[in-house]
């Protein structure tokens, strides 16, 4: 009898990629929350700190198994709902497979 | 006349924006929850303030999304008229019905309180209850009322008096210290090309009754009776 997969590994199984997706504001859109991160690090005495600008950090689970294939989904997933892109930018890195 | 208010998970203004309709429409608006993908012809859809699906991923984003806002849209671009306030402005943005975007207030606070708008333009049929210049008092309560577009957009909206609402002082200057949430413009509400959709932050439902303090929503209520049918 074969013992029983640890979850982790039936997990990778089924699930070989993940997406690892940044969402910014564009350059040129004010950032006040960006901005107050920035003072209240100097307020800290962190000195040097040039501008602060503030994202997003979305990570996804994919059941597709071919990266470029991931990357397309992810791209429409971006355009679609992920990133309002008036205002923002995004970037993709797929990982695994 | 009959309206329609979608309602939101997360949908708080959805009563007061009612209330407001029925006392003008002599009758009691639908309601419409966000799952639902058809509902009857009515001559008015509104979009209520409050803070849909908890506001996750960004304001509106998820609402925008839902399986109501598919025939909105749809009706929207028939000519419909749509009305979205506050939550529901930020919504408008989201499906791209409006240009633009709704971002976090300049000073990073919640601001409930009451503003004064200039009325810019009275070619509406929400805002023909106003007379152009005309100031009026509604109350905001948002934290993510900043409006920004690219300069391109703004200049279109100037150009095609696109501009509904400014934030002015009580004398209807438009001024720096009379933007409360640091919009491009001092910008407090838009039309779309067509005129037939409106966003705007400030709540009009909230100041429609003598009982609550001030009644100059009303006009916008009242004109909606004589012009849609």
């Amino acid at each position: 009898m074969m013992p029983a997969l640890p979850a982790g590994a039936q997990r990778r199984k089924t699930i070989p990629l993940k997406a690892r997706i940044h969402v910014t504001l564009k350059n040129g859109v004010l950032d006040p929350q960006g901005k107050a991160i920035g003072h209240a690090l100097q307020g800290l005495g962190f000195a040097g700190i040039g501008e602060v600008r503030q994202g997003k950090y979305i990570e996804l689970e994919m059941a597709e198994r071919d990266p470029k294939r991931a990357r397309e989904s992810v791209e429409a997933m971006c355009r679609k709902l992920l990133a309002n892109t008036v205002i923002e930018n995004y970037s993709i890195e797929i990982e695994g497979g | 006349m009959n309206a329609a208010v979608i309602v939101f998970p997360g949908s708080n203004c959805d009563r007061d924006v009612e209330v407001a309709l029925a006392h003008s429409m002599g009758r009691a608006p639908l309601r419409v929850w966000h799952r639902d993908s058809d509902f009857p012809q009515v001559d008015l859809i509104v979009l209520p303030g409050g803070f849909s699906y908890g506001d996750y991923l960004r304001s509106g984003a998820m609402a925008a999304r839902s399986p109501v806002m598919r025939e909105v849209i749809a009706r929207a671009n028939r000519g419909v008229p749509v009305l979205g306030i506050c939550n529901g402005f930020q919504v408008l943005t989201e499906t791209g019905l409006l240009p633009g975007a709704l971002m976090r207030n300049a000073k990073l606070k919640f601001i409930c309180r009451d503003v004064y708008l200039k009325v810019e333009t009275s070619n509406s049929a929400f805002t023909g209850g106003y007379a152009e210049g005309a100031v009026v008092r509604f109350p905001v309560a948002h934290a993510d009322g900043n409006y920004y577009a690219d300069a391109e957009t703004l200049k279109r909206l100037e150009d095609e008096g696109r501009i509904a609402f400014r934030y002015c002082d009580p004398r209807g200057r438009v001024t720096a210290e009379a933007n409360v949430n640091g919009s491009l413009g001092n910008i407090a509400g838009i039309l779309n090309e067509k005129r037939n959709v409106l966003g705007l932050m400030p709540h009009p439902e909230r100041l429609a009754d003598a009982e609550l303090g001030g009644t100059d929503g009303r006009a916008m209520f009242d004109h909606f009776v004589r012009v849609l049918h």
